[in-house]
């Protein structure tokens, strides 16, 4: 048969794939935490051991995005884009709660042809509370206390409603549960649940980023004992004034 | 509404998607004085991006539907049971709190009561992020109606401008059964709303997997002249049963009453602890579990698993 009386072939067009991962955040009463490992894969294959998913949006934002890499670094860099011309117009950052909006409107823009990326938001709110948000890949939004998201999603979550929302805990009688945990205690959280996941499943490993935000003026006593910890805060002025920002990263396992 | 009218004279949804091939060129309006945000008080639907293939629509439907295609990637959070009833005190909206994608439970704690003002109240059944984005949408255009008109919307107009809105996309894949509840000149005023174009007015409904539980205990207990506290009890109770018996609702019951000056929240109820303990001290509420007493009074092995 010649190959024009064959039947035409039909190739749907799939512009997504998976590249793995975990991303976690968490709020805390003065700060918040959000963090992620580094590795990117596709199937079976790591593609690179150093791909950040967390990223510095503002001194008072910071967004991790999950799910297709090339999905989630266009978006993230959009975003930039439109929080710099916000800057530009007003001459301030924008505030947490409004770029949460933001966010979903330019997730929804994207309604029929999707971007195939979870979003964690994690910052400092304008009244100095630490706040998470969690999207769901065409906007839709809430604001909560943890979320984690991507391949170990179902490993992790558990875990932070168990730790963090002390779900199916009995308080000691006299001694209820808090509302909001200490950030040691919030680190030490968030480094277990990476190593627990990088044992358990193969898409997470390599490296781990945990960006921390810290509301004005609390003291940032707890990171300074730490090692491999930075200051990435760009106002000079606001570390004296304003909200800081770290980034701690530690090693996870390889293989 | 003249402005309303021509713009939806067209029923193709084409015309409010942009096909431009420079569309992903910046206009200067996003990034001059205004920062991007220039486009907020002018009348016009956002445009949407859409990927150049033959049937867009089937396109989504490929990467989106996990009904028909349990593995596809992009989960969209679905599965809900939603309430709201017109009785003698105004309306009553209750709903459950669980998102699902696939049989993972998303959330616990999702909001599907959207606040559109104080008087308006939406509900979310179906596509989490539809309901959210177009009823927030729909306050803006009610506020647009305010100032413009000196005088509120009536829900009658503000759910059919929602309906018309959805019309306009339809087949292509949006997915939302929502009902407009609220108070407007007329009194308490209720309709069902979703994104195959229908729009009823009603008495008494409910939205989504569960609603079929939620009925079977609404049509057994209302009457048009239930006292408040009856009608609140009636809709916690609705939702119990659905959050206890559809796998894909539960979690906590948020509860809403809509009066002549506007909405209040009532209380969020953990269905678990509904089941065992009840809502606790609330007038019109009997004491007791709504589900753990009365299957097990006089049981020999009644709280046997909880004895040490």
């Amino acid at each position: 048969m010649s190959p024009s009386a064959q039947a035409p072939i039909r190739h749907d067009f799939n512009p997504y794939t998976e590249n793995g991962g975990t991303i976690l955040a968490i709020a805390g009463a003065d700060f918040a935490v959000i963090a992620g490992d580094t590795r990117q894969s596709e199937g079976y294959n790591i593609q690179t051991r150093y791909a950040p998913k967390v990223f510095r949006l503002t001194d008072k934002a910071v967004l991790a995005v999950n799910g297709f890499a090339a999905d989630g670094n266009m978006f993230v860099k959009k975003v930039k884009q439109r929080l710099e011309w916000y800057r530009h117009a007003h001459a301030k950052d924008m505030p947490l709660h409004a770029i949460a909006r933001l966010i979903q409107t330019m997730l929804y823009a994207k309604r029929f042809f999707p971007y195939y990326v979870y979003n964690i938001l994690g910052g400092i709110e304008e009244d100095g509370t630490g706040a998470v948000y969690s999207f769901d890949p065409v906007g839709s939004y809430e604001r909560e206390a943890c979320r984690a998201a991507g391949a170990a999603q179902s490993l992790v979550q558990p875990f932070l409603d168990n730790q963090i929302y002390f779900k199916n805990q009995q308080a000691a009688p006299g001694s209820p549960h808090p509302a909001h945990l200490p950030l040691n205690q919030v680190l030490a959280l968030v480094t277990d649940s990476f190593t627990s996941a990088t044992e358990r499943h193969i898409e997470v490993g390599d490296g781990l980023e945990i960006y921390i935000v810290l509301a004005k003026g609390r003291n940032s006593n707890e990171l300074e004992s730490l090692k491999g910890v930075a200051e990435v805060t760009t106002a000079s002025e606001a570390i004296a004034t304003g909200e800081r920002l770290f980034v701690l990263r530690r090693e996870l396992k390889k293989d | 509404m003249n402005s309303i009218a021509s713009r939806f004279a067209s029923t193709s949804a084409s015309a409010a998607i942009s096909r431009d091939e420079e569309e992903n060129q910046v206009a200067a309006s996003m990034w001059g004085s205004t920062g991007g945000f220039g486009n907020l008080g002018q009348v016009g639907i956002p445009s949407f991006e859409i990927p150049r293939v033959p049937d867009p629509t089937n396109f989504l439907r490929m990467h989106t539907d996990d009904r028909n295609d349990p593995s596809c990637r992009i989960k969209i959070q679905h599965g809900t049971t939603t309430l709201a009833f017109r009785f003698q005190g105004g309306i009553i909206v209750a709903v459950d709190s669980r998102a699902t994608a696939g049989s993972y439970i998303a959330s616990g704690t999702v909001k599907k009561v959207i606040e559109i003002n104080k008087y308006l109240l939406g509900t979310m059944a179906g596509g989490a992020a539809d309901c959210q984005y177009w009823e927030t949408y729909l306050g803006i255009q009610c506020r647009l109606h305010e100032l413009r008109n000196r005088e509120r919307i009536s829900v009658a107009a503000a759910s059919k401008y929602l309906s018309n809105l959805v019309y306009g996309y339809k087949g292509m894949g949006l997915s939302m059964g929502t009902m407009i509840a609220g108070w407007d000149k007329t009194g308490p005023a209720l309709f069902y709303v979703d994104s195959d174009g229908q729009r009823l007015k009603g008495d008494l409904f409910s939205v989504g997997s569960g609603s079929t539980f939620a009925y079977g205990v609404l049509d057994a207990g209302y009457r048009w002249d239930l006292s408040e506290e009856e009608a609140q009890e009636l809709g916690r109770r609705a939702i119990y049963a659905a959050g206890h018996r559809d796998a894909f609702s539960g979690n906590t019951v948020n509860l809403y009453h809509v009066k002549e000056d506007g909405w209040k929240f009532i209380g969020n109820y953990d269905v678990t602890t509904l089941h065992y303990e009840g809502p606790g001290n609330v007038p019109g509420a009997v004491p007791g579990g709504y589900g753990y007493d009365v299957r097990t009074e006089g049981l020999h092995s009644r709280g046997a698993a909880t004895v040490a």
